[in-house]
């Protein structure tokens, strides 16, 4: 049960949207143009970001939302989430990404965490500045969401299907013209 | 030096919102509501709950920063703000306030550690839903713009006179965008 009193039968992110509309605008705001708007970095690879910082905060909506957004635009039956969840290193997506997500993992477990050893692996492997940035400050703003989530013990569902359902809605319509009641 | 190449010279967040204003933009909105907004806690006591989970978070920039502005909104009493910095529970502050400290640091641990327990002392000391809600807020958005200050390796003042300066503006002028022009 959540730890306070939100609108019922709304999970994770979205009870807490309802009840707090006005930081919620700035929310999602920045989930738009981190996730969705014009970027070098493709959507499905901005969401895979998003589902492995998720994974390892362990937080259940988040990587479960995102993940499904992520094969949604992969057409992808949720095995590549699956595959970068356990070991990216592994998982068939180019070495700037993998470079990117072990950015991401350090900045999971702390900001200082990232060196600039790390920094200089994902510039030879053609990354920008600004993908660079975008990639710190996507596991940084995850951080940020999994804590909401959790640290108000918001209800996940446990069902697939429910986060298939979300994703496509959220693929058409973004973050930004999200309504957590619909 | 950053790991960027952002504007020399402009300390932590600036540097990184005038770099990147289209993501710089909702996060000034976010911390403009937390902890400006219509609140029933206090500007000073939520500067001082941004303040805690910075320096749990070891970022010295956002904790320098946050920490002078809870002084300067402290004013005779800015004291305070160093004593929770060094053990919260003996600062003269509410039970509440205390108790939402401790919600706030287990939220910058791992939320998952936010136990009903926590949340029931804070509820008998008086704390609303809201309240809590705003808390948990405050520290997850914390950990982030931690994260992404020292991620980025952004540049950290260490003479505390910069500070003060920064803590009177973000209550004066409160969290606006900075913009190429006037960025220092």
């Amino acid at each position: 049960m959540p730890h306070i009193n939100l609108p019922e039968g709304l999970p994770g992110i979205r009870g807490l949207m309802a009840y707090s509309p006005g930081t919620a605008k700035a929310l999602n705001a920045l989930a738009e143009v981190l996730l969705r708007e014009e970027n070098s970095l493709s959507r499905s690879e901005r969401e895979l970001i998003a589902t492995y910082v998720s994974s390892q905060n362990d937080c259940l909506y988040c990587q479960s939302v995102h993940g499904a957004v992520a094969s949604f635009y992969l057409e992808d039956d949720g095995k590549l989430i699956d595959q970068v969840k356990k070991d990216y290193q592994q998982a068939p997506v180019s070495d700037k990404m993998k470079a990117l997500l072990s950015i991401a993992g350090s900045v999971q477990k702390g900001g200082k965490e990232v060196t600039p050893e790390q920094i200089e692996d994902a510039r030879n492997m053609g990354a920008t500045d600004k993908e660079i940035h975008d990639t710190v400050l996507i596991a940084a703003a995850f951080c940020m969401f999994n804590r909401y989530v959790d640290g108000l013990a918001t209800w996940a569902p446990s069902d697939p299907q429910l986060y298939r359902e979300r994703s496509a809605t959220l693929a058409q319509i973004g973050y930004a013209g999200s309504n957590p009641y619909k | 030096m950053a790991h960027i190449q952002v504007p020399e010279g402009v300390p932590g967040i600036r540097s990184l919102v005038m770099y990147r204003p289209d993501t710089g933009k909702p996060l000034y909105e976010l911390a403009g509501a937390l902890l400006r907004g219509d609140s029933t806690l206090s500007e000073a006591e939520r500067e001082l709950i941004a303040t805690y989970v910075s320096r749990l978070n070891s970022c010295l920039f956002c904790m320098s920063s946050h920490a002078a502005a809870a002084r300067y909104l402290f004013k005779d009493e800015k004291g305070i703000v160093d004593v929770v910095l060094e053990d919260y529970e003996s600062a003269p502050i509410s039970a509440k306030l205390k108790s939402l400290l401790s919600i706030a640091g287990s939220v910058q641990q791992d939320a998952r550690t936010v136990t009903p327990e926590i949340v029931a002392k804070a509820r008998s000391l008086g704390a609303t839903d809201r309240e809590i809600h705003d808390t948990v807020l405050i520290a997850a958005t914390f950990c982030m713009f931690n994260r992404y200050v020292d991620g980025l390796a952004s540049f950290t003042p260490t003479d505390p006179k910069a500070y003060e300066e920064m803590g009177k503006r973000m209550v004066e002028k409160g969290y606006v965008l900075p913009t190429p022009q006037t960025g220092i």
